[in-house]
This record gives structure tokens, C-alpha cells and sequence, in this order.
């Protein structure tokens, strides 16, 4: 097959498909490629959309690709389609956040660094597939372990975990140094 | 009052703390106990004045913040007196405050990603699929409050104590802001105060504020940090007129208020 040929048809199973096509994926539908080549490929109509500054552009997310519209044109998406993106509250992303950072981890987990309830949000979040139970922890209660999904990464545009924003040190955050072993409080320790 | 508000979707006793410290432009490392005590003190006082749910970990922090206040009046216990003079109370606190901030930031920076369907879209989705944050900063429930403590405060003082039932309703008033913006697509919180004359129609107008962010029919921001607030017709505004408009049914139960 014509190098030219196959960017085509890669471009077209990008434009039809409906989320992020792994190269994995993309390699069984055109069998008789090397992978390396529709790698280099995906990675030639990149530099193409980017360059060209077109109307979409192919990002990596999800551990796949997928075309997208650039920020750029975002207002006049938003015109087309009419209406405002329903919001996410605060609460929300901070309890996401701390489930992307600290998973698997439990309710009470999230709870203990936000100090509060997140039973509500933790619903929400599951509703939107953004979170999935992933396991229980072998504690008492047999609790369920939280992780985040796919769609997470589609929503926020990552191409996997580990491209996270780097979650500050505590020490960044400017902590006073302390001395010894800590003595906490008698009466301050939450439940 | 009978009425009461859920407020499980706003922040808690921490975000109160860091807005206060915030507020006071001091650093979470060296807090003002006994100042920040005082204003987390008033600010849930003035909650529980407005029937406002007041979860129970605020409490928990109220007694953890005086217990802190006291440890700090002690003089330093016996035995480790010089150099270093024992542990600061406020350690634990301190801890839990700058962890929470983490989590903090990284939401915001999530927040600044780009996001689907606010800021990149895809071929097949609907622009109402995914959530997406607003442009301007979104309003906590304790700026609110502090706005709304400064209204209370404008009110003429009146001694002459005149019983008059007003019998405003929650529900009347959530016709009056939805109707204001309607016509107006926009207003600033303390247009909505600015005809109101007693401290009950402050709290009802709050109150019916409040269900209306909760229906989605409204959106509350800020341009900037203790600017001025700014209350704006959302996606669920024609739905919750409706709703509103609709005689006494199950909703009715939620919404009724008087004096």
C-alpha cells in the first residue's frame, strides 16, 4: 500500500470512529501494515493538522488518537451547538482529583482529606463514568476502591495517568520544618 | 423557619479555614488562632441563622479550633521547655489544611486542562454530554455568606420592633429572581437585596437563591476574588420556571417560608 494511501484511510477511520482508536485497533484494521509505519503515519497527519493550523487536529488520549477540535475555534463550536457546557462544581473536581492522584482509594479516604461528606459527589461521578469501583479494600467493611475511567482521560484530555499534572510536594506548599517525632493532638483526631 | 436548605454541594470545614485564612492574607503555616477562630465561629453562627444545614464536621473543626486556641494559652509544658518548645498545637491542623490545598490546586489544574466540550470537541458529541467548567470563578457558599452578612449590615437599624407578617415565600421570591433575569439575562447579587427591607426578605431572597443554583437555573460568579458577584441565567432556567410556576406540588414542600 501507497504511503499516501494509507494516511487516507487512517484519517477516515480517525474521523468515523467514536472515541480514541488504539494503534492496536487501527493495526487490525489494516492488516498488512508494520505498526512503525502507521505510527509514523499518525504522527506525519499530526504534524500536518498543526501545522496547517486545520479545523481539527489528532491528540493522543486514552491511550489512543483522536481528532478533536482545536481550543482555537472552541467559541464557534459553542455557537453551533447553542447553550452552555453544563458546569463542574468544585467539589467535583476536587474529589476527582484526589481519586486521579490517590487511586485506588476509598470513600472514607477522600473524606478524611476533604473533610466531608463526598457520599453525593462520589454518586455523580460513578453516574458520569468518570470513576469505577475497581476493587475492595481488605479492611473491615470490605470497602470499595475507587479509580478513575477512560473517560476521564477523554475529558480532560490526558493521554494516560502518569501525564498528570505533577501534584505539588507538601514541602512546596511551604511546611515549617518539624522537629522529632509529631505529637498530635489528643482530642483533634477525626473519624 | 422551616425552611432548610441542603447544602451537601458546597465545601467544608477546611474550605471554610483556607477562605478565611485567604481572607486574611495570612499563612497557613502561622495561623491567627484566635482570629480565625472568632471569624469560623461567626461565619457558622450566621449558617445556622439561615437554617442552613450545618454538617456535623463543622462542629468537629469548631472544637478542634478552640481546643487549639486554648493549647496555645498554656504555657509550654514542663520538661521541654528551651529549645524547641514541644509540638505547636496547630501542627495536625496545619497538615491537613496544606494537603487539602494540594488536592486544591491540582483540581484547578485539571480545571485549566482542555477540556472536552468546553474547550476541544469531537465529532459525535453533543455539547450537553460531558460537564465543563465556566470561564469566571465560581462563587463559594462563604463568599456568599460574607456578601450577604454585608447586606444584613446595611439594613437600617430600627428599634421599634413592628410585627408585620410579611408572607413572602421562598417560591415568590424564586418567580421574582427568575422573572429579573429573564428580562435581564443578568444582575448583581446586591441588586437583588437592594429593594428589601427587613431581615426575614434578606434571608428568603438568599434562600431562594440558593434553590436556584440547586435547580441549575442560575449561576453565581466572580470576575475576581472579592469583586463583585454576579448572578446570570443558566441552562436550566426555562425548566425551573416551569417548576416554579406550577401550583403547590411535592416541590412546594421545599420552598414555602414565611414568618
Amino acid at each position: 500500500m501507497e504511503r499516501a494511501d494509507l494516511k487516507s484511510i487512517v484519517e477516515s477511520l480517525l474521523f468515523v470512529a467514536d472515541g480514541p482508536l488504539t494503534l492496536q485497533r487501527l493495526a487490525e484494521v489494516l492488516e498488512g501494515s508494520a505498526r512503525d509505519e502507521i505510527g509514523s503515519v499518525l504522527e506525519e497527519l499530526q504534524a500536518e493538522l498543526e501545522n496547517e493550523r486545520r479545523g481539527v487536529r489528532l491528540v493522543e488520549v486514552a491511550g489512543g488518537y483522536q481528532l478533536r477540535t482545536p481550543k482555537v475555534n472552541a467559541d464557534w463550536v459553542k455557537k453551533l451547538f447553542g447553550g452552555r457546557p453544563p458546569r463542574m462544581s468544585r467539589a467535583t473536581l476536587e474529589t476527582l482529583a484526589i481519586i486521579a492522584y490517590r487511586q485506588p482509594v476509598t470513600r472514607a479516604e477522600i473524606e478524611a482529606i476533604r473533610g466531608v461528606d463526598v457520599d453525593g459527589v462520589v454518586s455523580t461521578l460513578l453516574e458520569r463514568n468518570l470513576i469505577r469501583a475497581v476493587a475492595r479494600k481488605d479492611v473491615p467493611g470490605r470497602p470499595f476502591l475507587y479509580g478513575t475511567t477512560p473517560e476521564f482521560l477523554q475529558l480532560f484530555n490526558l493521554k494516560d495517568l502518569s501525564h498528570l499534572p505533577t501534584l505539588k510536594e507538601m514541602e512546596e506548599i511551604t511546611l515549617p520544618e518539624v522537629q522529632g517525632d509529631s505529637l498530635p493532638l489528643e482530642s483533634t483526631e477525626e473519624s | 423557619m422551616s425552611t432548610n436548605v441542603q447544602l451537601a454541594i458546597f465545601e467544608g470545614p477546611l474550605d471554610l479555614l483556607l477562605h478565611l485564612i485567604k481572607k486574611n492574607e495570612v499563612s497557613i503555616t502561622d495561623i491567627p488562632i484566635a482570629t480565625i477562630t472568632e471569624q469560623y465561629l461567626a461565619t457558622l453562627e450566621l449558617m445556622q441563622n439561615l437554617n442552613l444545614d450545618v454538617a456535623g464536621e463543622f462542629l468537629v473543626m469548631a472544637a478542634t479550633l478552640i481546643h487549639i486556641k486554648s493549647r496555645m494559652l498554656l504555657p509550654a509544658e514542663s520538661g521541654e521547655t528551651d529549645e524547641d518548645e514541644g509540638v505547636d498545637p496547630r501542627e495536625d491542623l496545619v497538615r491537613r489544611l496544606l494537603e487539602y490545598q494540594r488536592f486544591k490546586d491540582a483540581a484547578t489544574e485539571l480545571e485549566q486542562r482542555e477540556l472536552l466540550t468546553r474547550d476541544v470537541f469531537v465529532r459525535s458529541t453533543s455539547l450537553t454530554e460531558e460537564a465543563a467548567a465556566p470561564g469566571f470563578r465560581e462563587v463559594s457558599l462563604f463568599e456568599l455568606l460574607t456578601a450577604l452578612r454585608r447586606v444584613i449590615e446595611r439594613l437600617p437599624k430600627d428599634d421599634a420592633h413592628e410585627v408585620i407578617l410579611e408572607k413572602i415565600t421562598v417560591r415568590e421570591k424564586m418567580t421574582l429572581i427568575l422573572d429579573l433575569l429573564r428580562a435581564r439575562g443578568n444582575l448583581l447579587f446586591e441588586a437583588l437585596f437592594s429593594e428589601v427591607k427587613s431581615r426575614m426578605e434578606i434571608v428568603v431572597t438568599f434562600l431562594a437563591m440558593l434553590e436556584l443554583v440547586k435547580m441549575r437555573a442560575i449561576r453565581i460568579f466572580q470576575e475576581a476574588l472579592n469583586g463583585p458577584i454576579h448572578i446570570e441565567a443558566a441552562v436550566g432556567i426555562e425548566q425551573a420556571a416551569e417548576r416554579v410556576a406550577m401550583p403547590e406540588t411535592e416541590e412546594g414542600k421545599n420552598g414555602t417560608s414565611g414568618s
